[in-house]
């Protein structure tokens, strides 16, 4: 049963990754990664990951891919000019990831790992064994990954943040600041 | 039954796959990133059949933290993304020369 499974999340998996790479619309890729990460998560529930396997849906599908969503639509994005050329580069870049198969299948079958692996009890909470890991022995890293998160959020706000030159803004301080002299004008009529 | 052998395996042939992306979409950022992604989820897998064959959490702590920062990094690459169109109009990594690189 469970290497049906494997097979069925795997086959699925590779044919999104197909997918993803040679759509002719970015959006088919978009929907393709997401049908990727789909199978990803069945199978990391499938190695006692539940966790992560909820975690890949809600953040990944639901927050990351709905941002490439929102960008690839915002965009007009002329696909015709960045499909120019698209096999040019295929027999190196064929070569080069055929060779990184080969070594990474060989190496993985060289019957140096595991064969088997019992499944966890019910009773095994994967959330609060992974919480009891990250707040005690793995805290700093867990706290520099806020840290990033927070870099990131700031940067991207940055990066895209525009402000407008013909809106009219406000400015307090000069307006607190200012005195009489500055805008009353004493003339003397004739 | 499945060992761990074949969770590496459909992590290498993922991990290919996103590099051969690579390769035949160089011109469109987007699937660039997409691509990166594929190959960041690639390794993820590994990680978690590792964790679950030797039965070490790290492994699953591992994948946390690489989604924290793959997440992270989604946020610039497609904040970079926008304010490149706003003063190029184009997602073209060939465009993309102001530096002569």
């Amino acid at each position: 049963m469970e290497r049906l499974f494997f097979d069925l999340f795997g086959a699925a998996s590779v044919v999104a990754a197909l997918g993803v790479v040679l759509a002719r619309n970015t959006m088919y890729s978009v929907l393709w990664l997401i049908f990727c990460f789909f199978n990803l998560a069945g199978l990391f529930v499938l190695l006692d990951a539940e966790f992560l396997g909820i975690i890949l849906i809600l953040v990944y599908v639901g927050a990351v891919m709905v941002l490439f969503m929102f960008v690839v639509m915002m965009l007009e994005v002329d696909v015709a000019s960045l499909r120019e050329g698209f096999l040019r580069y295929l027999p190196l870049g064929g070569a080069l990831a055929l060779a990184l198969l080969v070594e990474m299948v060989l190496a993985a079958r060289a019957g140096l790992f595991a064969k088997h692996a019992e499944h966890l009890g019910r009773e095994v909470n994967n959330t609060a064994e992974i919480g009891k890991l990250l707040y005690t022995k793995y805290l700093l890293g867990f706290e520099i990954a806020a840290v990033i998160l927070l870099v990131a959020l700031v940067g991207a706000i940055v990066l895209v943040i525009r402000a407008r030159k013909d809106a009219k803004y406000q400015n307090i301080a000069r307006q607190v600041r200012v005195r009489k002299e500055d805008r009353l004008q004493k003339v003397r009529l004739p | 039954m499945t060992t761990l052998a074949d969770y590496f395996t459909l992590g290498a042939i993922l991990f290919a796959i996103a590099v051969v992306g690579l390769f035949l979409n160089r011109k469109n950022l987007l699937v660039l990133l997409m691509c990166i992604e594929l190959m960041l989820v690639a390794v993820n897998l590994n990680l978690v059949a590792i964790a679950h064959f030797t039965g070490d959490l790290l492994g699953q702590v591992f994948v946390f933290f690489i989604l924290t920062v793959a997440a992270s990094e989604v946020a610039i690459g497609l904040g970079l993304i926008v304010a490149l169109y706003r003063t190029r109009r184009s997602v073209e990594v060939e465009d993309i020369n102001t530096l002569q690189g």
